[in-house]
C-alpha cells in the first residue's frame, strides 16, 4: 500500500490519492512500473556516430535520459519524429531503420531495408516514413507503426535504367515526399498520399536539374524545393505549388572568378535558416555564406566567414545565424548578426564541430563537438555555454518540436 | 546532361599508367610517429568516412574496403588522394598530407588494417 501511493503521488505530482483512487488505474501503473509521467516536448535525441548508440536527452535541465544501442552503423545518421513526438525513426548508414521510444527508452523495433542509406522523412499525417538509398539508389517507403514496408521507388536514370543515389529527401504536404538523384540530376515528387491504402506513388520527374546534386531542403511552408549542386556554382529550385513543377537555376555562378577551394566535407542543406527577408546557405568551395531573397532567390550578400561552411542554421526569431565548417577548419563556430550581416561571435569549442540545434524558441543551442566527446549547451543571447554532457563521438543533435515542422 | 558519374578508380586507372612515374614506391612510414598514426586514423575514419563511410564501404563516394584496394597500384591510390579527381567531389589531400603519410594511409586501406583495430 505504500508503494501504491508513492507512485500515485509520483505520477499526480501530489495531488491527494483520493482523487485517483480507482482500483484499475493504480494495478496499470504497478503493472508496466511506469515512470512519472511526463511530456516529450523538450526532449530530443543525440547520435553517436561511432558505436552505434542514441542518448536521449532533455533540455530543460541539460540531462541526458538513457542511451539506446546496437542501431547499426550511424556515421551520418539522421532521424525524424512521430506526429505524437513519443517515438524517434533513427535512419541508420547500413541501411537500419529503428524506431525508439523516448518514453520507455526502448528499441521498438528495427529492420534493415537497404544495404547503404542517407536519411528519411516521415510523411506529413506521420503515417509514412521514406528512406533515402545509395544502395539500392532509390527511396522506400514504410508504415510508421509497424515498419513493414509499403513501397520501392526505384531511382532508375538514362538509357540503361542505372540507380542513381538519392539525397534531400523531404516531406511535403499533401502526403509527397521530395528527392534528388545524385547521379542522374533530377529531382522527383512522389505522390504517396494513396500508399497506405495499396496505391502506387506517383512520379512527377524533372530532368536536366544540374550536376552533382549533393542535399536539398524544402522551405517552411513547403512550398520550394531547393537541390545544391556541387557540379557547378548555382542551386536549382522547384516551385511545388506550380500545376506543373519545373527546377529553375537560381544563383548561378555564385563564386564566379573565385578560385573554388578543395571541398573536405560537403555542406549540408537542412531546414530553411530564414532569417529577416532572407534565407541563407553554405557556399560550396568557397569560405562564404549566401544570403538570398526569399522572394526573387536573388542573391543578396555573400558573407566572408572562417572556412567551408557545412551548416548554416538560423535561431528559431530570426536574428542570428549559427555556422560550422568543413575540415580542417572545424574547430569553430561564427555567429552572424542577421540585421548588420557581421560576424558578432567565433567559439572554438574544441575538434570536429558536427552539429547544431536549437530549442524550439531559441533559448539554448546544443553543439556537438565529436573529438573532445562532448556536447556543448550554449544561450545563444549571451553567446555563452551554459553546460556540458558527455557523449561518445556525438554528430546529429535532434529536438522533438522537428515533429510539427515541414521538412524536418 | 544526366551524365553518370562513373566512380573515380576505374576512371584514374586509365590515366594513371602516365601518372606513375610521380609517387616514390615505398611507404616510408617508419619514421611517422604513433601520435600522428593516430590522427590519420581518426582522419580516414570520419573524414574520408563523411563521403566514404566510416566503415569505408562506401557513400557518395566509392568503397575503400581491402579487397577493391588491393587491386590497385598503391602509387595510384596515393596519386588519387594527393591529387584528387577534378570533376568529381573528390578533392586534393596534397596541403593536408605528406606523401609519407598518404602512402602510409594507402597501405591500411590496402591491408584492411582498420579492421584489426590498429587503424
Amino acid at each position: 500500500m505504500v508503494k501504491r501511493r508513492t507512485l500515485l503521488k509520483s505520477i499526480t505530482g501530489g495531488f491527494t490519492a483520493a482523487a485517483f483512487s480507482t482500483p484499475a488505474l493504480v494495478r496499470d501503473v504497478e503493472a508496466a512500473e511506469a515512470p512519472e509521467l511526463r511530456g516529450t516536448g523538450d526532449l530530443g535525441v543525440i547520435v553517436e556516430r561511432a558505436s552505434g548508440s542514441v542518448q536521449i536527452v532533455e533540455t530543460t535541465t541539460h540531462t541526458s535520459l538513457a542511451r539506446i544501442s546496437g542501431l547499426g552503423d550511424l556515421s551520418h545518421a539522421s532521424l525524424v519524429f512521430s506526429r505524437d513526438e513519443r517515438f524517434a525513426f533513427v535512419f541508420a548508414r547500413d541501411g537500419g531503420l529503428s524506431k525508439i521510444d523516448l518514453l520507455t527508452h526502448r528499441l521498438v523495433k528495427r529492420v534493415v531495408q537497404a544495404g547503404n542509406s542517407i536519411g528519411g522523412a516521415i510523411s506529413d499525417d506521420g503515417s509514412l516514413l521514406a528512406v533515402s538509398n545509395y544502395k539500392p539508389g532509390g527511396v522506400n517507403i514504410f508504415n510508421s507503426q509497424t515498419l513493414e514496408p509499403i513501397a520501392t521507388i526505384a531511382a532508375g536514370f538514362g538509357s540503361n535504367n542505372d540507380l542513381s543515389k538519392t539525397v534531400g529527401l523531404v516531406d511535403a504536404p499533401g502526403g509527397r515526399f521530395v528527392f534528388t538523384l545524385y547521379d542522374a540530376g533530377e529531382i522527383w515528387i512522389a505522390d504517396c498520399s494513396k500508399c497506405l491504402a495499396g496505391g502506387k506513388p506517383e512520379l512527377t520527374k524533372l530532368r536536366d536539374i544540374g550536376l552533382l546534386p549533393y542535399d536539398a531542403l524544402i522551405s517552411g511552408d513547403g512550398r520550394y524545393y531547393i537541390a545544391g549542386l556541387f557540379g557547378e556554382d548555382g542551386m536549382a529550385l522547384v516551385d511545388l505549388w506550380a500545376d506543373k513543377p519545373v527546377a529553375k537555376r537560381i544563383l548561378n555562378g555564385y563564386g564566379r572568378g573565385e578560385k573554388t577551394l578543395p571541398v573536405y566535407k560537403m555542406p549540408h542543406l537542412e531546414g530553411w535558416a530564414q532569417a529577416g527577408d532572407g534565407f541563407y546557405l553554405p557556399a560550396v568551395g568557397h569560405h562564404e555564406v549566401l544570403s538570398v531573397n526569399a522572394r526573387t532567390f536573388s542573391q543578396d550578400n555573400t558573407i566572408k566567414v572562417h572556412g567551408q561552411p557545412v551548416f548554416v542554421m538560423a535561431r528559431p526569431d530570426g536574428r542570428q545565424i549559427w555556422v560550422n565548417f568543413a575540415h580542417p577548419r572545424n574547430d569553430t563556430i561564427q555567429v552572424i548578426d542577421v540585421p548588420t550581416g557581421k560576424i558578432i561571435k567565433q567559439l572554438k569549442p574544441g575538434k570536429a564541430i558536427l552539429h547544431m540545434e536549437f530549442t524550439a524558441r531559441g533559448d539554448q543551442v546544443w553543439v556537438s563537438v565529436r573529438d573532445e566527446n562532448r556536447i556543448d549547451v550554449y544561450d545563444p543571447r549571451t553567446i555563452t555555454r551554459i553546460a556540458s554532457l558527455q557523449a561518445q563521438a556525438p554528430s546529429g543533435i535532434f529536438f522533438t518540436w522537428r515533429a510539427g515542422r515541414i521538412g524536418l | 546532361m544526366s551524365n553518370k558519374i562513373c566512380w573515380l578508380l576505374p576512371l584514374m586507372l586509365s590515366i594513371s599508367a602516365v601518372a606513375n612515374a610521380f609517387a616514390p614506391t615505398t611507404a616510408g612510414a617508419e619514421t611517422l610517429s604513433r601520435q600522428r598514426k593516430v590522427e590519420l586514423t581518426n582522419l580516414v575514419r570520419h573524414d574520408c568516412g563523411s563521403c566514404h563511410g566510416m566503415t569505408l564501404k562506401g557513400g557518395l563516394g566509392s568503397p575503400l574496403l581491402p579487397e577493391i584496394m588491393a587491386t590497385y597500384d598503391a602509387d595510384v591510390l596515393t596519386e588519387i588522394i594527393l591529387e584528387g579527381v577534378p570533376g568529381t567531389p573528390m578533392p586534393p589531400w596534397r596541403e593536408l598530407l605528406t606523401i609519407e603519410e598518404t602512402q602510409w594511409v594507402v597501405e591500411q586501406l590496402q591491408t584492411g588494417a582498420h579492421k584489426r583495430g590498429n587503424f
